[in-house]
């Protein structure tokens, strides 16, 4: 049980190197508290494995206790349309606890992207299919909470802190 | 450990307290896939929770007919608060007096920690279990299982439709 079951396509939303030896897949939601905990042992990681890790984010919004974690999810994916992802992934992160839909617009504002274009997209749930589809594929992965994370397609059952995910990916890099 | 109830084995039909006032049956579901998920305890930390997850995954059970109900051994009046604070949309059933009776019945009760195992239950229309897993205590287990074999399940009944359909017409 739980094995990754949706590969990692050019749907995804990808950081770090584009082929490294070791992929690691979250599923997470923009209002979790743990995601936010996670999403800085993440940067970490990246900085410390560089090239030989590629890592993925996908949406899990729990909307039913998180409200706002489907339209901070449909926001990010709105930024990425316009490729940036990361900035607005980063910028709702970095200030979750003003996570509002003015903060979301005015995110979109700062990336330089347009508000209302954003608002209506939120409206229309444009980008909702794409999170819907996230978040099946991670149930269908055995995804159990969030953050959840997949190292190299198995669901990784450890502690989220940069130690223990340091030394699952590890030993994983250095194989031909 | 024991073992919880194999597939092929009619699940223990039980009486539980869902509210404070209200019971539920298990044959109160007969005709429609039950899912039962025994699990240790309520307020568990909220991201990581089984039962969230399977809160927001109601709707995929639903699109098999099936109904997901919830047991452990905390009283009514717990489950009554934890499901309004986590907004469910599914009974939780308390398996309170005499504590843990039915889990027990299902293999899926810690004697010692006194609490239910993480077992969970596909019982078919006709209240025979279709599937059953036990996942280490510590391991939240997630929904893929459970659709899994609901899609067994619906593929089964569709060729057992499709063999009597067949042996009425031929």
């Amino acid at each position: 049980m739980a094995e990754l079951r949706v590969p990692v396509s050019a749907a995804d939303h990808v950081r770090g190197g584009a082929e490294g030896k070791v992929v690691l897949v979250e599923y997470g939601d923009y209002e979790c508290p743990y995601c936010r905990l996670a999403h800085v042992q993440v940067m970490q990681l990246g900085r410390h494995f560089g090239d030989e890790l590629t890592y993925v984010f996908r949406n899990f919004p729990l909307t039913e206790i998180h409200p706002l974690a489907e339209p901070a999810a449909e926001a990010a994916e709105f930024a990425g349309a316009q490729g940036q992802f990361w900035a607005m992934h980063d910028a709702i992160y970095a200030h979750q606890e003003q996570l509002s839909l003015p903060f979301l617009l005015s995110a979109a504002r700062a990336l330089g992207l347009s508000e209302s274009s954003l608002a209506a997209a939120l409206e229309a749930g444009t980008y909702a299919p794409k999170v819907k589809q996230d978040f099946l594929g991670g149930v269908r992965s055995g995804v159990n909470g969030t953050p959840t994370f997949f190292i190299n397609g198995h669901r990784y059952e450890g502690p989220f802190d940069y130690q223990h995910m340091a030394a699952a990916i590890q030993p994983l890099r250095s194989r031909p | 450990m024991g073992q919880v109830l194999a597939p092929g084995v009619t699940a223990p039909d039980f009486t539980l307290r869902v509210t404070p006032d209200q019971t539920l049956s298990l044959g109160d579901l007969r005709g429609r896939p039950a899912i039962l998920a025994f699990y240790p305890a309520d307020w568990s930390p909220v991201c990581g929770d089984q039962m969230a997850v399977y809160n927001q995954v109601l709707p995929e059970f639903r699109k098999y007919d099936a109904e997901l109900i919830g047991i452990s051994v905390d009283s009514a009046w717990c489950h009554q608060a934890f499901a309004e604070a986590r907004h469910l949309h599914f009974p939780l059933l308390a398996d309170f007096e005499p504590k843990g009776s039915i889990a027990r019945q299902y293999g899926a009760y810690r004697d010692g920690d006194g609490v239910c195992e993480r077992a969970l239950f596909v019982v078919d229309r006709e209240g025979i279990i279709f599937w059953s897993y036990r996942s280490p205590i510590a391991v939240n287990p997630g929904a893929d299982g459970i659709l899994d074999a609901l899609d067994r399940l619906e593929n089964q009944e569709k060729s057992d439709g499709r063999t009597q359909s067949a042996g009425v017409g031929g």
